[in-house]
């Protein structure tokens, strides 16, 4: 299996706080991966690391073999890499359609029609059709993050990253997710995935990644990682 | 009753020269929030670019106008690369004295390179035509035509802003820029776009300003105070409230003008400030902002 992204020995401190130190993980095409670890661990970072929405302070970052490291945010966008937001961001003054439309016309360059067949798929699929033309900034949490999740689909990612989308939900809607996310992945998507709600990760992905201060603590098949001792001990408090 | 007819019909028309400096003016600080502080010199640079194509090519004036926009769009289009983008940024002090600088500059340079004498485009008489509506009124041919002009700017940008792609990056990015990254958009070249189309409707207004009266390379400070009150009595963000706050300026002058001609911008000001007074956020506030 190719690697579609890889990390290698990424690096980000703000002052004498190291938050990702050192970091190196590989995605395989079509992979679904889980991140796992305390908050405050550098999940986010990692996203942000990733996206092009923070700069480095080493290492690189490829996708698909090729350094995108020195790649901006949007020209990641363009090349495949797209995420959604532990806290959801929508284009608050533009309608549920517009926020996706504009990842469809910029993202992915399609025509305005194009662009309205595929995005109204999307709202079918996210289950937001009924709210397509309301204001971004009027929708409930929930809908807030499945609109994360659409617009993120809109710009046909062939990476997608997911921050803590399942959290806040109830049981039906968390398994509605797992659903939805288990067939963007059949799709092809290659998917990472942060996650607090362990069983809904499980569900998806095949492997774990941990990640603790910012240090990658353990890295392999989801539930022999969870399983270890100091992911355990992480979790649920040392043993006594 | 005739003088008061005459009087609202002049103010509304020339509402619309105002209007049109308003729109590039709004159209910036809607998209970038950005305070142009250059933009009514902006402006008199656009007549004086049509003068010098006149004058030095010998082009027809109609052929240097329509010139001139492209060519405003290319100017705003680099201005922005080079020169604004490296100041844009969380702090609004810095593009704010940039603009300032610019100001200065380019009053420089016309004075420079066309002396403080007054110009003005000449249309070969079309600008002293007026057609009569009876009952002894009569509307100039050049201010119906500004009027209209401005009506046509703000269609063509409000289609442009609710019904283009391009339109919708503006608002996407206007609303959060570094979301609108992550979508693939392009900001500095999008901000580029956007400065450029101002530059144009810029050089719209230029060729109004320039047919309908004298310019000189200092006039164009006051043209941004007007075009700052148009948008302000407007409120902030809808041009339609642009073109609203663009009459009601020029009524106020024209009645102003008419009770005393030293009262014309005394007027004008008076109004603005009574109108920020009972409705700060302007005559048309967007719903949400």
């Amino acid at each position: 299996m190719a690697n579609l992204l890889e990390v290698e020995e990424l690096r980000k401190s703000y002052g004498s706080l190291v938050v990702t130190d050192s970091v190196s993980l590989s995605v395989g095409e079509g992979e679904a991966l889980g991140v796992i670890g305390p908050n405050g661990a550098g999940k986010t970072t990692l996203f942000s690391l990733i996206t092009g929405a923070t700069r480095p302070d080493a290492g690189r970052v490829r996708l698909d073999g090729r350094d995108i490291t020195g790649v901006g945010a949007a020209g990641r966008c363009i090349a495949g890499v797209c995420r959604s937001h532990q806290i959801p961001q929508p284009f608050e003054k533009l309608t549920v359609f517009e926020n996706l439309l504009v990842g469809a016309c910029f993202g992915r360059a399609m025509s305005e029609a194009e662009a309205t067949d595929h995005c109204a798929g999307v709202l079918e699929l996210t289950g937001l059709i009924a709210k397509a033309n309301r204001p971004g900034g009027s929708l409930t949490l929930l809908d807030r993050k499945r609109l994360e999740l659409a617009r993120a689909l809109a710009t046909q990612p062939r990476l997608l990253l997911l921050d803590e989308i399942a959290g806040g939900l109830t049981e039906g809607e968390c398994e509605s997710l797992i659903g939805t996310i288990a067939a963007i992945r059949a799709g092809g998507t290659t998917i990472v995935w942060i996650e607090h709600i362990v069983h809904a990760l499980l569900a998806v992905v095949g492997r774990l990644v941990v990640l603790n201060f910012g240090r990658k603590i353990a890295e392999g098949n989801a539930h022999a990682v969870m399983d270890l001792p100091e992911v355990r001990e992480i979790y649920l408090g040392s043993p006594v | 009753m005739t003088t008061l007819v005459d009087i609202v019909l002049q103010g509304v028309l020339l509402g619309g020269l105002y209007a049109l400096f308003a729109a590039g003016l709004s159209l910036i600080f809607g998209v970038m929030r950005l305070v142009n502080l250059a933009h009514g010199d902006l402006i008199v640079l656009a007549a004086f670019l049509m003068l010098a194509l006149t004058r030095v090519l010998g082009l027809p004036l109609p052929v240097a106008a329509l010139l001139c926009l492209p060519l405003m769009f290319a100017i705003g289009y680099a201005l922005q690369r080079l020169v604004l983008d490296p100041v844009l940024g969380k702090d609004i002090l810095p593009p704010l004295l940039t603009t300032f600088g610019l100001s200065i500059i380019i009053q420089n340079g016309l004075l420079e390179g066309f002396s403080a004498d007054s110009q003005r485009l000449s249309g070969g008489g079309v600008e002293t035509l007026s057609l009569p509506l009876g009952g002894g009124l009569a509307i100039g041919l050049m201010p119906l035509l500004t009027f209209l002009a401005a009506i046509l700017v703000i269609v063509a940008l409000n289609r442009l802003f609710y019904a283009t792609a391009l339109g919708r990056a503006f608002r996407a990015v206007s609303d959060d820029p570094e979301i609108a990254r992550l979508m693939g958009i392009d900001n500095r070249r999008l901000f580029a776009v956007a400065m450029g189309l101002a530059l144009s409707v810029c050089a719209v207004a230029a060729f109004f300003l320039g047919m309908r009266s004298n310019f000189d390379p200092t006039i164009g400070p006051a043209r941004l105070l007007f075009a700052f009150e148009a948008v302000i009595i407007g409120g902030l963000g809808s041009l339609w409230g642009t073109l609203a706050g663009g009459v009601v300026l020029g009524v106020a002058q024209t009645a102003g003008a008419a009770l005393n001609p030293e009262w014309q911008l005394l007027a004008g000001h008076l109004v603005f400030l009574a109108i920020l007074v009972a409705r700060p956020r302007g005559l048309f506030p967007r719903a949400t902002d």
